[in-house]
């Protein structure tokens, strides 16, 4: 067990690291992008007096390093600074944006993980019959369609034609969880479209593949049921790499969803990210992608440690 | 009984008011209850209090502020104008009338103008309005440490001063017959003043309706003002105000009932939207227009023949029925649409290749090469107006290339830094603040980079000009040489094109001044 604490020490120390080089590239990202906060705020409508009076209220004209200096100094004693375009504190700004993207992305999650697994399963267990075709078929068509063609066509069918589901799923902080839920069902299926097919077919491979090992061989000879075969025996040996594609597909559905958000007017951290880029807001982007950066490098850290539990050979690495 | 008849229509187009339609009514030998009566079946149902308004807009975002200064969208102009108010108002027949400012009276330079504040009227804090706030909220977008964008509009505002707790008096550095008007713009609201200063963002005013919880990018909520002043306003209990930046996610909720308006259709499917009989989609033609300025100081756009001969290579009824599916009209060069005032009707530009080649020749040019820098941050369909005008000018000798520039950044590093490409004007309520916004010579957007004596000489006289014939005239003459010699295209005038659910009862006429009637649609409209 002290391997495993040695090993999360060492990769958060690192994740520090990596999210800090994180912070420094999206700064300069940012600098390099045309115009800045003043100028994209006052759009059409700037003139240089103006723009001089609207930087110097919000320290844009300081040089580039001491900005990202002071910010940094902030972000040691925690604080991430106020938004500069409406002065609000980030903390308030993304706090609720934040958790409503984790709801979202935990439904899609609830509902995609266990219905991955099962067809991946399912599919391994009767491959190559006329229903791992339509399993496949139907999970790589509904990943080959953009995201907000799925969701016009779920918002077509349930909220336009039969009227069951809102087609706005503008949630907050007040509603209570089971409308939630409601609310946020067409978003959270046009994501289950999306990630299923990559689980269940890497459920359906990993599982295939192990079925050609000998110990499988043996069970089989033994005479063992197809089930119990794949449950008990094939599938913790395949734990490892499902493990994986499912935390990446987790970290995606917490940051990649800003289309399925703007489709759904979904008050998520995606918008919010688009927005402040396209202000060139400094303080919110920063905050946004560090939060993001942070989700990466721990979901992987995450995967790393289940699959090493699943399989402590990897633990000692050759 | 012919001319009842003319006056029915008058009233059911919304061109009369019912003091009008009474006294042309009793003229024609009507009773008074008759006449009363008819009114009331030809004009639209009575206005009725109480429901729940949710209102879909695209353009917001989750940078955007309380404080009018800086105010940008039709998201934010519409919390503006629903919780503040100003001094006059541009109402639904595009007509200026007094809203804080009960009257005015300019001195006979028009360099004095002197405003009487309307008794009786409190902000949503309980406290009541006078002099100093009006004071202190036009001075918030004065001075060097403001970064309003409103300030070339307060530029020419030398003092304000109070005389007494109810008139304030403007002094100008020049004569302007057009003040009031400015005084409606929507960056200029009268919010409360404390210590001679107004709390920008604190939300609070004098409208009709009052701010419960503005989240940017998202949502805005607001309840009914229960001591709002203005009569016949004010309509709903609450409003729910999104952000729907969508425009399919916003045609969705609105044919789900989960919005009962928005702003924007998409011209490409609006046809569709129109098949449903729940739902009226509003084509308002007011000052709008899409223009492609070209820099005048520069080869080859300096030689006005060029200009012209651009200006005649451009097929605007093809543009106005592909690039605006008919939602708009077409431009003469000149920024001046039909619905305003002052509006001189000019023989219309036509594409005519002939002369195009003809005027080429005059400036000495066999044929022409140019490059036209186009994104669609100017316009939607921007990009592809310039291709369909590149072909157009093909067939007249003129080969444009179009330089795809991107939206990003696209007002800091492409609008007047190239020299030709393409902007937008949501439009001004009065010729002299759209002249001085875009084509006076020293205006900061003067998009072409023109300067014409004459122009600049009558800009000036007209604006201090109080009898109305002369300054008509003299509009007149200013619209013909921007049109025959200025360095702006304008080939089309777009529609506000909003849909509303018919649970919403409007008044018959909607304000062509911007979107949205006007973006007062929080005070104008009802639940019927």
């Amino acid at each position: 067990m002290g391997t495993i604490l040695k090993l999360i020490a060492k990769r958060l120390a690192t994740g520090l690291v990596v999210l800090w080089l994180v912070s420094l590239i999206i700064f300069s990202g940012l600098e390099f992008l045309p115009g800045d906060l003043a100028q994209e705020i006052l759009g059409q409508s700037a003139t240089p007096e103006s723009l001089a009076a609207f930087r110097k209220e919000l320290g844009l004209d300081q040089p580039m390093h001491t900005r990202y200096l002071k910010w940094l100094g902030g972000v040691f004693h925690g604080d991430f600074g106020k938004s500069l375009s409406n002065q609000r504190q980030i903390s308030e700004l993304i706090g609720v944006r934040f958790a409503n993207t984790m709801f979202l992305a935990s439904l899609a999650a609830i509902i995609a993980v266990p219905i991955a697994l099962t067809l991946g399963i399912l599919a391994a267990l009767y491959r190559n019959t006329f229903f791992d075709r339509l399993i496949n078929v139907l999970t790589l068509s509904s990943i080959s369609f953009p995201e907000f063609f799925i969701a016009y066509i779920l918002i077509y069918l349930f909220s336009v034609k039969i009227n069951f589901f809102p087609s706005l799923a503008n949630i907050s902080p007040d509603t209570p969880l089971w409308d939630r839920v409601y609310i946020c069902l067409l978003p959270a299926m046009t994501l289950t479209l999306v990630v299923v097919a990559h689980m269940m077919r890497l459920t359906r491979a990993s599982i295939i593949n192990l079925l050609a090992s000998p110990y499988i061989e043996m069970a089989k000879l033994k005479g063992l049921k197809k089930a119990r075969i794949i449950l008990y025996h094939a599938l913790p040996n395949a734990l490892a790499p499902i493990i994986n594609v499912v935390v990446l597909n987790l970290a995606y559905l917490i940051v990649g969803v800003v289309i399925v958000e703007v489709v759904f007017v979904y008050p998520g951290l995606g918008q919010l990210i688009v927005d402040s880029v396209q202000k060139r807001d400094m303080p919110v982007v920063q905050a946004c992608s560090l939060i993001f950066a942070a989700t990466y490098v721990l979901l992987n850290l995450t995967a790393d440690i289940l699959s090493i539990i699943t399989n402590p050979r990897m633990l000692y690495p050759k | 009984m012919s001319n009842l008849r003319k006056l029915e229509k008058l009233v059911s187009a919304g061109k009369m008011s019912r003091r009008e339609f009474m006294g042309a009514a009793i003229a024609a030998g009507v009773s008074v209850t008759m006449a009363g009566s008819i009114f009331s079946s030809v004009a639209e149902a009575a206005p009725k209090q109480g429901g729940h308004f949710k209102c879909g807009i695209g353009a917001g975002s989750t940078t955007d502020s309380l404080d009018p200064a800086t105010t940008l969208q039709t998201y934010t102009q519409m919390i503006n104008n629903g919780a503040y108010n100003y001094l006059t108002e541009i109402d639904n027949h595009n007509k200026l009338i007094g809203e804080l400012a009960t009257s005015w009276e300019a001195s006979k330079d028009a360099k004095t103008w002197r405003f009487k504040l309307r008794k009786g009227v409190t902000f949503h804090n309980g406290k009541s309005l006078d002099a100093d706030d009006v004071i202190a909220s036009i001075n918030h977008h004065r001075g060097k440490d403001s970064k309003s964008a409103a300030k070339p509009i307060v530029k020419a505002v030398k003092d304000i001063k109070a005389d007494g707790k109810e008139t304030v008096i403007f002094e100008l550095s020049g004569g302007n017959a057009d003040f009031p008007f400015l005084m409606s713009d929507y960056h200029l609201p009268i919010l409360p003043a404390k210590d001679g200063k107004i709390n920008a963002t604190s939300g609070i005013g004098s409208g009709a309706y009052i701010i419960e919880k503005f989240d940017p990018g998202v949502t805005t909520h607001l309840k009914r003002n229960p001591d709002y002043w203005k009569k016949g306003r004010g309509h709903f209990d609450t409003i729910e105000h999104l952000v729907i930046a969508d425009v399919a996610a916003r045609t969705n909720a609105l044919q789900t009932g989960a919005i009962h308006a928005m702003d924007r259709c998409d011209l490409k499917t609006v046809h569709l939207l129109k098949r449903n009989k729940k739902i009226e989609v509003l084509k308002v033609v007011g000052a709008q227009h899409y223009t492609l300025p070209m820099n005048a100081t520069v080869a080859p756009f300096d030689n006005n023949d060029v200009r012209l001969a651009l200006k005649l290579a451009i097929d605007r009824e093809a543009l106005v029925e592909t690039i605006l599916r008919g939602y708009g009209a077409v431009g003469n060069d000149q920024p001046i649409g039909s619905a305003q005032p002052y509006y001189a009707k000019l023989p219309q530009r036509k594409y005519d290749p002939d002369k195009a080649r003809f005027h080429l020749k005059k400036a000495g040019l066999g044929s022409l090469k140019v490059e036209l820098a186009a994104a669609d941050a100017a316009f939607s369909g921007a990009v592809d107006t310039a291709v369909l005008y590149k072909e157009h000018a093909a067939k007249c000798g003129i080969d444009i290339t179009v330089n795809r520039v991107p939206n990003d950044g696209y007002w800091s590093n492409t609008w007047m830094k190239k020299p030709w490409s393409m902007s937008y004007w949501g439009g001004r309520a009065t010729p002299d603040w759209m002249f001085s916004v875009a084509f006076a010579a020293d205006a900061e957007w003067n998009e072409g980079f023109w300067k014409h004596e004459k122009f600049n000489k009558l800009l000036v006289e007209a604006r201090a000009e109080l009898d109305e014939a002369k300054r008509a005239q003299m509009y007149a003459e200013m619209q013909k040489i921007v049109s025959d010699e200025g360095s702006v295209i304008i080939p089309m005038f777009a529609a506000y094109v909003p849909a509303l659910s018919k649970k919403i009862g409007h008044d018959a006429a909607i304000s062509a001044d911007r979107d949205m009637d006007g973006t007062k649609a929080f005070e104008r409209w009802w639940m019927a």
